[in-house]
């Protein structure tokens, strides 16, 4: 039944028919109807950020760990270009949001009015699609195909502008019952002679591997599940991307721990030498394949993924097979199951051999130290520390969110929330927002770099204004320690801008912020302070002083195959310090 | 010393295969913005267009056919249509060329100023070709040609030696041959 209402009126109404409890946002001229009836109503709590892309980010975070939509809404002009990072971050890893963005009133459009901007066309490029919405009859459609659009397929961002007399106007609003997406309805169930050629495939290998991404995390709890059944049938190593960890428990004996650019050496070289490659949810990204012409040159590879698009971008596989991670590993089971086939168990013991031989080299070992914290030896301690509290982790991005990866370990999907594609700097502290208004009562830490942090510092009062309890556990080596280290390698050691000279006093500003602010720099200490940050139940900036000039090892250099990986074992900080022009690009 | 290559920490570029040209022919809905996302989509991922072409071609159910001619590897060309297909207000994706040889026409629009002989020889030219005049006074003529991309260019060659001023092309127009639709 279509109900007479206003625009604004019709956006509160759509949200609360979609089961939104949650909106991230920030006021303004062009979206003050919406704000006005958001005032009017209790179904759904709106959280006021301190930037519109912090907004983006916490809506991300909350996706992330709920599988939800997250929700945005934003003003015109500034409120959608601030927005532009985090939708483009959110395109790249596939995380499902709805950004409504006010609009100057439609006869304005084009005027160049005050807080004006093209914002569907600059979102067009950084989202799964994009609406501006001219008739406000138009607006329970749309708001429902957004949700649609941004859950289904692969998700993503989308956003829907919505003009100011539109919010105004008056007009029939339609539920989200008869809605039907006229073009859009992506392939979830795979290709049933694909599922056959696949499992006799995977069962005909003798070096098998499972490279899996953030897909397995996307297709839901079950997929994660579904997993792990194929992997205990199978006996065979799991690896996965940066996106995807926790998907398979790390805690398992089939785990190999990250592959890719900082993954481990056990990873990197099953990936190399494996005769069946199974790629599920997983898109073959240059962090992950090094020289592509030497990525796993002798594999027969089979590519699950919902996005057809992904398939055969960077590396032609053997077998494609579009669809849902869920549904196509539940009939990739039942067909296993079926068949029952036979694999080969030799071969396989002899693989683990070659593994466990890997996995000997301890590729992820450092130099740790009595006088200095090192930051590898930080999150190794904060793990143990939390890890019975089933935390959930946000990184920025850096050395530290590679260390994370590394060093802190997942069983569960949905734990870890990071920006991989688009690599944004500032989003750790908005997402542990989101997660952690998701999840009143767990623990959640942002694993953050002393530069990243500050490019979204000022969500700090955000988690104050929402009693938010989120802990921020710098790894402060007052460098942007990802830069310097290229720097090291490739660029003759001259630290171009990389080192940070006037860091603010990390205490003081959380106490500024109604924070509790801790600094722990001496590694005797540093289990107190742990558990000292865990006990607050207020938000906690941690400011761990770490050992200034730790670089982040295993690393594939690039132009490089995986079997050419630099182990932290062979090079000291010593080289590296003295990585000068010549000496430093050889090393690489 | 292997360092004569610069480093960077993205991978370097394979190499190339051979490109091939195809004519794809793209059917969408007809909503504002559709054209900036396929436009959008070749500009952004490095794509070639050598001939694109759009109108609505069903009114009632807001159908529009979007024609494009790209060059590419074989995997790009596969790229282009899976992204294509991604676009959530496209219906369908052919690849005309891979569906055998189209039916691919396209108009021009020329126009000829001169007189006396180059005048003569230019009308001349313009009959073997099968081009009409649709304009004309005692010191131009505009010419209407349709037929291959070939032909025209062959044609504009010609004409650019006998005065040719200027020229519109509407780009090519797609059908496949046969009795089924698409």
């Amino acid at each position: 039944m279509a109900r007479t209402m206003t625009g604004a009126e019709m956006v509160l109404k759509a949200l609360a028919d979609q089961g939104v409890e949650h909106v991230f946002g920030y006021p303004g001229g062009a979206v003050l109807p919406i704000y006005d009836e958001m005032f009017q109503q209790d179904q759904v709590q709106h959280i006021l950020v301190r930037q519109e892309g912090g907004a983006v980010h916490a809506a991300e975070g909350y996706a992330r760990s709920t599988g939800k939509v997250g929700v945005v809404l934003v003003t015109s002009g500034p409120g959608a270009t601030n927005a532009v990072t985090g939708l483009t971050d959110a395109l790249m890893d596939s995380i499902p949001l709805v950004c409504i963005t006010g609009q100057v009133p439609t006869h304005l459009i084009g005027n160049d009015a005050f807080q004006e901007c093209d914002t569907v066309g600059i979102t067009r490029p950084c989202t799964k699609h994009n609406w501006l919405i001219k008739d406000v009859n138009d607006i329970g459609r749309v708001m429902h195909e957004a949700f649609y659009v941004a859950r289904s397929g692969r998700p993503g961002p989308v956003v829907v502008d919505i003009p100011k007399d539109v919010q105004f106007a008056t007009g029939n609003y339609v539920g989200p019952a008869n809605i039907q997406h006229k073009t859009y309805r992506p392939k979830l169930k795979p290709d049933q002679p694909a599922i056959r050629e696949a499992v006799e495939m995977i069962a005909g290998a003798k070096k098998p591997i499972f490279y899996t991404g953030g897909g397995v995390i996307n297709a839901g709890p079950k997929a994660s599940k579904l997993l792990r059944e194929l992997a205990r049938l199978t006996g065979y190593p799991v690896t996965s991307t940066l996106m995807g960890l926790g998907a398979f428990p790390a805690s398992d004996k089939q785990w190999l721990g990250m592959l890719g650019m900082h993954g481990t050496y056990e990873a990197n070289l099953a990936m190399h030498d494996c005769d069946v490659m199974v790629c599920i949810g997983a898109r073959f990204d240059d962090r992950i394949t090094g020289r592509l012409d030497a990525f796993s040159p002798g594999s027969k590879k089979i590519h699950i993924d919902i996005d057809p698009s992904s398939i055969n971008k960077n590396v032609r596989v053997d077998l494609p097979i579009v669809g849902d991670v869920a549904y196509v590993l539940e009939d990739l089971l039942r067909v296993w199951k079926s068949k029952a086939p036979q694999i080969d168990k030799p071969a396989l013991k002899s693989w683990w051999k070659e593994i466990d031989g890997w996995r000997a080299k301890k590729s992820l070992s450092y130099k740790n130290s009595d006088s200095v914290i090192m930051p590898q030896y930080a999150v190794e301690r904060l793990y143990e520390l939390t890890k019975d509290r089933d935390p959930y982790i946000t990184t920025e991005v850096g050395q530290h969110q590679m260390w994370a990866a590394q060093f802190f370990h997942f069983d569960d999907p949905n734990r870890w929330m990071t920006s991989g594609g688009l690599g944004t700097m500032g989003y750790g502290l908005p997402a542990a927002i989101g997660a952690q208004l998701a999840h009143p009562d767990s623990l959640v830490v942002d694993i953050a770099g002393d530069a990243s942090i500050l490019m979204n510092i000022q969500e700090a009062s955000t988690a104050v204004q929402y009693r938010l309890p989120v802990k921020v556990f710098i790894l402060n080596n007052q460098y942007m320690g990802m830069v310097r280290q290229w720097q090291q390698l490739l660029h003759g050691n001259r630290l171009s801008e990389s080192y940070t000279e006037a860091l603010p006093d990390f205490v003081k500003l959380a106490e500024a912020y109604g924070w509790k602010g801790m600094y722990c720099d001496n590694p005797a200490d540093l289990d107190d302070a742990i558990k000292e940050m865990i006990d607050t139940p207020e938000p906690v900036i941690f400011d761990c002083r770490v050992a200034n000039l730790a670089n982040c090892f295993p690393m594939i250099p690039s132009g490089k195959a995986h079997n050419e990986m630099l182990l932290g074992a062979d090079i000291s900080d010593e080289d590296v310090g003295k990585a000068i022009g010549k000496e430093g690009k050889v090393l690489v | 010393m292997a360092q004569a290559q610069k480093q960077s920490h993205y991978p370097s570029q394979l190499k190339e295969e051979a490109e091939v040209q195809r004519t794809l022919s793209v059917i969408v809905d007809n909503e504002p913005g559709v054209l900036a996302r396929v436009i959008g989509l070749f500009s952004g991922r490095g794509y070639n267009i050598d001939s694109l072409t759009v109108t609505e071609t069903e009114h009632e159910a807001h159908i529009s056919r979007i024609t494009i001619m790209t060059t590419g590897t074989p995997m790009v060309i596969e790229q282009i249509k899976h992204q294509l297909e991604r676009l959530v207000p496209v219906h369908r994706v052919h690849d005309l060329t891979l569906e055998g040889e189209p039916l691919e026409r396209e108009l021009a629009l020329i126009k000829v100023q001169g007189r006396g002989e180059k005048r003569i020889e230019a009308l001349r030219m313009a009959e073997i070709y099968r081009a009409n005049v649709i304009d004309a006074s005692t010191e131009h003529f505009v010419f209407e040609m349709t037929g291959r991309a070939r032909e025209i260019e062959q044609f504009i060659v010609i004409m650019s030696e006998l005065g040719m001023i200027e020229m519109a092309r509407t780009g090519i127009a797609a059908i496949a041959r046969g009795k089924a639709d698409v």
